[in-house]
């Protein structure tokens, strides 16, 4: 038996006997990821949408800017909050380096502008649509983003599930921020990466078929949502 | 005929506002990269009566409607409304399109939306919204998505949006356009019946039974200029410009 389908079997095997170790680091990863985009969509939404609705000087720089960060290195966002968090950083006396709430920090910093620039997409072309409609009934632009935000909210649903997958798919920060540590912030990808070096093909295998089965189903979820969506709501 | 805000009686937040009529339009124009779409339009229009504004399609009668609506900020020339601040002027406006633009909720939410913006309280807001939808016969499908609606139906529910905001002027760009004649007709007769409970009608269209069955003076463009502002009889019998004749007798104009 070759050494992928042997170390295939014994990742099923794993999964299937939910593996205490295997159960935490997926834990763990879900829990900062779902921390991470909840964050970013608290921020990326408004954001997004307020770029759409309000013109200001300097827009279309801002929109240039949004979209270029959509493509933000993760090593360097991690190298960023490392020098933040760090003790002698700015943000050094609260103690966040190699901790969960770091991972979930440097997380967010990477999502952010995903959700704001496909948000700001999305709000921009619903305006089109919305726009004459929404002025000639008097409805001023703060509440437009929230009107807008709203009625876009399937469409909505797919940038906060991209968020999500860039989330929980990178390492490069993380490992940088978290370091790594067992039982403490070891997550799917950091974990896939070090068993990988290790030879441990196995854990890391079954890691990455849980990672991606979660990306799957809650892509097929948000597929679903909107198809339902479009059926019931029009 | 039921006037869904009583007997010809404006309630609450309009009771204050002086009256916006009459709407003087003077040497207006408007351009798009020096193109003028509009040029050295003038009229007044003055309460009571139904005023359709006809032509040919491009002779820019969307553009005029949504200058008077403040959709458009004129390039030349200047709208001017009797009284109030902008602000009362804008209250006492409403527009019907087209196409009706809902938000995805239900009818009912759609109407109420409308009238939360005009920073109605939430009692009076349900009181309207009932009784405009009951009057408009809309109270069946109140509850149902108003995107999922059939054309006749949103465009009766864009109606009920308007009448519910109880405008003095309301105007209305094409609104049957889309619609087959039994949906037309109800549209012409909820149209009827706003005008009806004291809102001045402004209207767009070039069909011409509609203009003869609703209108009681016309303003025909053509080319983006005024050629004549008439009674809708003179208009349709014996045009004082040749232009009107022609367009009239369905000829081509050039």
């Amino acid at each position: 038996m070759s050494e992928l389908s042997q170390s295939f079997l014994i990742a099923l095997d794993l999964i299937s006997g939910l593996d205490p170790d295997l159960v935490e680091i997926v834990q763990l990863s879900l829990q900062i990821s779902l921390l991470a985009v909840a964050l970013a969509a608290l921020i990326g939404l408004p954001l997004g949408a307020a770029v759409a609705i309000y013109r200001f000087p300097g827009r279309a720089a801002v929109v240039v800017v949004l979209n270029a960060m959509m493509g933000l290195p993760p090593v360097v966002v991690g190298l960023v909050v490392y020098l933040l968090l760090s003790r002698a950083g700015p943000l050094g006396e609260y103690g966040l380096l190699y901790t969960p709430a770091a991972m979930a920090i440097a997380q967010c910093l990477l999502v952010t502008p995903i959700i704001a620039a496909l948000t700001r997409q999305t709000v921009e072309d619903l305006y089109t649509e919305y726009r004459e409609q929404l002025d000639s009934l008097g409805v001023r632009p703060y509440r437009a983003i929230f009107t807008l935000l709203r009625d876009g909210r399937y469409s909505l649903l797919t940038a906060v599930l991209a968020g999500f997958g860039r989330a929980s798919a990178e390492v490069g920060a993380v490992i940088i921020v978290g370091g790594n540590i067992n039982h403490v912030t070891r997550v799917m990808t950091t974990t896939i990466a070090l068993e990988t070096s290790k030879g441990n093909l196995a854990l890391a295998l079954g890691l990455g078929i849980v990672l991606l089965s979660i990306v799957i189903l809650i892509n097929g979820l948000s597929v679903l949502a909107q198809a339902i969506a479009t059926r019931v709501e029009g | 005929m039921v006037n869904p805000h009583g007997a010809g009686k404006r309630d609450d937040c309009g009771k204050s506002d002086p009256d916006i009529l009459p709407l003087e339009v003077d040497g207006l124009g408007y351009a798009v990269r020096d193109q003028w779409l509009l040029k050295d339009v003038s009229f007044t229009l003055g309460a009571g009566k139904r005023t359709c504004i006809v032509g040919p399609n491009g002779a820019g009668k969307s553009v005029l409607l949504r200058l008077c609506h403040g959709l458009l900020q004129p390039s030349a020339g200047s709208i001017c409304w009797a009284a109030g601040s902008s602000r009362q002027q804008r209250r006492q406006q409403a527009m019907v399109f087209q196409n009706p633009v809902h938000l995805r909720r239900s009818a009912r939410a759609n109407v109420e939306f409308a009238l939360s913006v005009q920073g109605l309280d939430r009692s009076a807001i349900r009181e309207r919204t009932t009784r405009v939808l009951e009057a408009t016969g809309l109270d069946g499908i109140a509850s149902r998505p108003a995107r999922v609606l059939s054309g006749g139906e949103q465009q009766r529910l864009a109606l009920a949006r308007a009448w519910a905001l109880q405008p003095r002027v309301l105007f209305l760009d094409e609104p049957v356009v889309h619609l087959d004649p039994a949906a037309t007709r109800m549209v012409e007769d909820l149209i009827l019946r706003i005008d009806g409970s004291g809102a001045k009608i402004i209207m767009v269209s070039h069909d011409l039974g509609q203009v003869r069955r609703l209108a009681d003076d016309v303003i025909f463009l053509h080319n983006g200029r005024l050629i004549e502002h008439s009674p809708v009889t003179r208009f349709l019998g014996d045009a004082r410009s040749a232009q009107a004749r022609a367009f009239v007798k369905g000829e081509l104009l050039y």
